[in-house]
């Protein structure tokens, strides 16, 4: 575990315009793990990251969010968002290298060019985004979290829009590459949570549920039985009526 | 090709028209004079024309390029600082009340008869439109790439110079191409108003000496040189926006 990793800690409750999204509840991060969110559209899921993130200037939330070490969490963090928010005159390259940029610091481009390899996409570094499909552009967003070395990474639906192969590759990837670091994931895959969660939480409209995950090191393997029985029960949980 | 052909035919269409007027309204050539009549006069008279059409062109390029050039630095000055936008803003509002044609004699009077005046008063004339252009969309960043700005560690001159300025662009393009129309206008008014040289000078001095085919001639070049310029300043901001920045 990376020592600079803290576990998180979010209690309260969300309000947009005057109308409730979600709690009161409270929600814990573990330190230097990765812990998957699951629930229904709509429910609160990106407001929840985003709130996490320090940049929802439209919701009001009462309450506390708190890293376990109790320093600030500005400048600790990563955000991958549910889209791909690529900026469309930088070239892929440019674009997995915008954080450094932004810093003022120098861009590694051997790094980002190694990372580019990761996710497959090495060939297209020269690309615009409007050049490319929309799993190659998740997966050029993927690179550009991936690049910021933070301890604390926000995860939103990262791999949504990948085929099923290069989805577990994918999963793999992220696994190895943010072993130590505290990751919130948000995912609608009941199979991606029971790979890839040390906790998994759902949120629903009326709280957050705890799911016990399947034992194993993550990334647990696709075709493990006791993986498959616990994506099985996480489906059953997520049909049931609320 | 088949643009060239709607571009051929439509002048043809125009030309046929003007000379039919001319025909049918029996007018005389010292009020309206025939399309052929006017091509003579221009063939005859290139040496001429040309000389004044080139003062005209370098008054225009160097007002636009001053143009673009402050215009782009206010938006961004603007856009930076809020503090600015609550002082200058309302300046440059009450400023535009002022017709810029009132202010051509005071130019003239300052800048005196030569080229600087007709230079200022293009740059006068385009200066609103680039910067209001350019500033609009610099204040229009989406949210979200300002959040990604925020999250990744950005200060406000990098956030403005690696997202805000790029993703406000095509504003700027679209400011830079309603100058190329507005910036000739400027430079004529200024001719009109205290002048020896251009083409707007040239059509004063053919109309008060009666030489309507003359003035027709210059009008024509003036008119033709206009559209050449809009037509490169939107290719060449096509082609900065495809290449460089935003696509
Ligand atoms: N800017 C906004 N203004 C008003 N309401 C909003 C805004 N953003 C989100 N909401 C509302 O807040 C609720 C939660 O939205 P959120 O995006 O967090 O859902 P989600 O759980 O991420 O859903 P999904 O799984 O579809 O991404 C929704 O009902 C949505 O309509
Ligand atoms: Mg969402």
């Amino acid at each position: 575990m990376r020592p600079d990793a803290p576990a998180l800690t979010l209690d309260g409750t969300a309000r947009i315009g005057g109308l409730h999204v979600f709690g009161p509840l409270h929600l814990t991060v573990p330190a230097g793990r990765i812990t998957c969110l699951l629930g229904p559209s709509g429910v609160g899921k990106t407001t929840l990251l985003r709130l996490i993130a320090g940049v929802d200037d439209v919701t009001e939330f009462t309450g506390s969010i708190t890293a376990s070490d109790d320093r600030s969490l500005a400048g600790r963090m990563a955000l991958m968002a549910q889209g791909d928010l690529l900026m469309p005159w930088l070239d892929v390259l440019g674009n997995v290298t915008i954080g450094a940029r932004l810093r003022g610091e120098a861009r590694d481009r051997d790094r980002a060019m190694r990372m580019l390899a990761r996710v497959g996409l090495e060939d297209h570094a020269h690309k615009r985004p409007g050049a490319l499909s929309g799993g190659q552009k998740q997966r050029v967003a993927l690179a550009r979290t991936l690049m910021e070395d933070r301890p604390i990474i926000l995860l939103d639906e990262p791999f949504s829009a990948l085929d099923a192969r290069t989805r577990t590759q994918m999963q793999d990837l992220t696994a190895e590459h943010l072993k130590g670091r505290t990751v919130l994931m948000v995912t609608h895959d009941p199979a991606e949570a029971a790979r890839m969660g040390h906790a998994i939480h759902i949120l629903t409209e009326t709280g957050l549920e705890d799911v016990t995950p399947p034992p194993g090191t993550v990334p647990r393997p696709v075709d493990d039985p006791e993986t498959l029985t616990a994506q099985g029960r996480l489906l059953s949980r997520l049909r049931a009526p609320a | 090709m088949s643009r060239l052909i709607t571009i051929t035919t439509s002048t043809a269409l125009a030309l046929a028209l003007w000379q039919a007027l001319v025909v049918l309204a029996a007018l005389p050539p010292f009020i309206l004079p025939g399309p052929a009549r006017v091509a003579e006069t221009l063939w005859a008279s290139r040496a001429l024309i040309l000389e004044h059409a080139g003062i005209t062109a370098a008054e225009v390029l160097i007002g636009l390029a001053l143009g673009a050039i402050l215009g782009g630095l206010s938006a961004i000055g603007l856009a930076a600082s809020p503090l600015a936008r609550r002082l200058i803003r309302p300046m440059m509002v009450f400023s535009q009340a002022i017709p810029v044609f009132a202010l051509a004699p005071i130019l003239t009077l300052w800048l005196g008869y030569g080229l600087w005046s007709k230079v200022a008063m293009a740059l006068l004339i385009i200066y609103f439109p680039v910067t209001s252009a350019f500033f609009d969309a610099l204040m229009r960043t989406p949210q979200h790439w300002l959040d990604l700005g925020r999250i990744m560690g950005a200060n406000g001159p990098r956030l403005m110079w690696h997202i805000r300025v790029p993703a406000a662009l095509p504003g700027f393009a679209s400011g830079l191409r309603l100058a190329a129309v507005y910036a000739p206008i400027g430079a004529i008014i200024g001719e009109w108003v205290g002048a020896s040289k251009g083409l707007g000078y040239l059509m004063l001095l053919a109309n008060g000496r009666a030489k309507i085919d003359l003035m027709f001639a210059a009008l024509i070049v003036l008119a033709v040189f206009t559209l050449l310029l809009h037509m490169s300043v939107d290719r060449a901001c096509r082609r900065w926006l495809d290449g460089t920045a935003a696509g």
